[in-house]
């Protein structure tokens, strides 16, 4: 059973190719890695199965339906989450508010309900209020609930983001270098993280670095390389494959 | 004296900022100045008098004025917002992805095209409000409020404590937030932009609008043009409060309502609307960012 099917997915600017013909299946439940140096077309990818940048060509098939040209709203709202690389949380917004905004767009309720105040809101109100606070659990920040989310220690910033993100409730989560500038201790704290929300259920796209957590914790890996597929595999059999040791790990893992 | 002046002020400074929020909710999430905004004020003084005309002649101002009075600025409201909701999907939306000066010379057209709108359909001389309010009120220490004074004065600040509460606490007013701060950020998290955008529109158009009915009753004449001034000077209040910031929107206002009606008493008030300039340029040149702005941060 796939959650996502791409296929020939193509991405120029102008005359640069992003992504060329790039196709890959991600079972259900599993934590799928995609790697490669920088300017792979990652998170140009990324931005392909969010709905930020529409394909130039290809498919993208998520749980049976054509998703490559929907808006990221109407992706959200079918089950793709996401972070980014560099922190995009709503900075001057409550720690609480942050994963609230998520859950408000999959609960809905009426304008004149939340004007009048009547027991409906205040019973949604108080669910999503509740189910933010268990989101922040997940990631254990519910301690700062109250703190403007910008006071955030970087750390906690990134874990943040992860549980934002988990608010919308998706079924495939798509996670961009979530490790970026940690220190090894919180990398296996996210590593951890990662793990627990798999066994929640969720489907992990995952885009990073640190070669010890990809090869730790993924099931798949996809290479990429100037835009194209060179590799994909189980983590064992990527790590000799000639190809990608020359194109990627080589450098890496020389010294 | 200067009671009595804090008091005009205040008077002035509400509506000054029922209107400085339009400005400043729309740059807060467009970046745009929406030069008609001015003009759906305009159009909310003209709608409150055609549709209080009606019910005057309708007999129900006669048996009962409460009544009369909550239907027009209902029915203006709703208006008003319709104006404010077409506007951004005509002129400004299909501009979204253009360079910024372009949605600008837009909204300048909007405006343009709305003055003479309503120059063709209502005539170019001034329209009287139906209803004359008595100029009787409270007197105290040596002070004159009327009661129109003091409704004004309690509807604007009910309207903004309305506002504070819709932008923090209920849902729309979360994503409002969130999209002002992220676009992209918000529709991954399942945010319909377009939507938050359009209701943007409309909270500020419906605040625009109730400004227009107090001060077409307040001063008992409108024209076509009032919008022009009455924008510019919004305008002014929100970059003095710091635009794109909603408390300061209300503290501008109030802030350019006192400093004209004192600068009109103490002063002269012949330069009363040349005030708010000279305002408006301190401002740029001292602290741009304006009382409860931020520095601009370069968006990446």
């Amino acid at each position: 059973m796939f959650v996502l099917e791409v296929s020939n997915l193509t991405k120029r600017f102008g005359g640069i190719r992003a992504v060329e013909d790039v196709g890959f299946k991600i079972r259900d439940n599993s934590i799928v890695s995609i790697i490669g140096p920088n300017g792979a077309g990652k998170t140009t990818l990324f931005n392909c199965l969010t709905g930020i940048t529409r394909p130039t060509k290809g498919n993208i098939l998520f749980t049976d339906k054509y998703i490559s040209k929907l808006p990221p709203h109407k992706t959200a709202e079918m089950g793709i989450a996401r972070t980014f690389q560099n922190i995009r949380l709503f900075s001057e917004m409550t720690v609480m508010e942050n994963v609230m905004v998520s859950q408000h767009a999959r609960v809905r309720y009426g304008l004149m309900s939340a004007i009048m105040k009547n027991n409906g809101f205040r019973k949604k109100e108080q669910t999503i209020r509740e189910k933010a606070f268990e989101y922040l659990e997940l990631v254990g920040l519910e301690e700062y609930a109250g703190d403007i989310a910008d006071s955030l220690p970087y750390g906690s910033q990134r874990r943040l983001e992860i549980a934002r993100a988990m608010a919308t409730e998706p079924k495939l989560i798509l996670l961009d270098e979530p490790t970026a500038g940690m220190n090894p201790a919180e990398t296996s704290e996210v590593m951890t993280l990662i793990k627990k929300i798999r066994e929640l259920g969720k489907t992990i796209l995952l885009i990073e670095h640190d070669m010890r957590l990809v090869m730790g914790i993924s099931n798949w890996i996809v290479v990429l390389d100037h835009g194209v597929k060179i590799a994909e595999g189980r983590p064992d059999d990527i790590k000799n494959d000639p190809l990608v040791i020359e194109a990627y790990l080589g450098r890496e893992m020389s010294h | 004296m200067l009671l009595q002046q804090l008091i005009n002020g205040l008077t002035l400074g509400g509506v000054y900022a029922l209107i400085a929020l339009g400005y400043t909710m729309v740059y807060g999430i467009l970046e745009l100045i929406n030069f008609a905004h001015g003009e759906i004020y305009m159009l909310g003084a003209y709608l409150g008098i055609i549709f209080l005309a009606f019910f005057t002649a309708a007999g129900l101002t006669a048996t009962s004025l409460p009544i009369a009075l909550f239907l027009t600025v209902l029915l203006t409201i709703i208006f008003c917002s319709a104006y404010g909701f077409a506007m951004e999907k005509t002129a400004y939306k299909p501009l979204r992805n253009a360079p910024r000066l372009s949605p600008l010379i837009s909204a300048i057209g909007v405006s343009i095209f709305l003055q003479n709108y309503v120059m063709l359909t209502q005539g170019a001389t001034d329209k009287v409000f139906p209803y004359k309010f008595s100029s009787a009120g409270f007197q105290f220490l040596n002070v004159n409020m009327t009661y129109l004074q003091a409704i004004i004065i309690a509807v604007s600040a009910l309207l903004m404590l309305l506002l504070h509460l819709f932008i923090q606490k209920t849902r729309i007013g979360k994503a409002m937030r969130a999209t002002a701060q992220d676009k992209t950020m918000a529709s991954l998290v399942g945010i319909n932009v377009d939507i938050i955008i359009s209701a943007t529109f409309v909270i500020g158009a419906g605040l625009a609008a109730v400004a227009g009915i107090m001060v077409a009753a307040y001063y008992g004449l409108v024209n076509y043009y009032i919008g022009y001034i009455a924008g510019i000077k919004a305008f002014t209040a929100a970059v003095l409060g710091g635009i794109g910031s909603i408390p300061g929107a209300m503290l501008g206002g109030i802030v350019l309502g006192l400093v004209e009606s004192i600068g009109a008493a103490y002063i002269s008030s012949e330069y009363k609307d040349a005030y708010a300039f000279i305002i408006l340029i301190i401002i740029l040149l001292i602290k741009p960012s304006g009382i409860l702005g931020k520095t601009a941060e370069e968006k990446v």
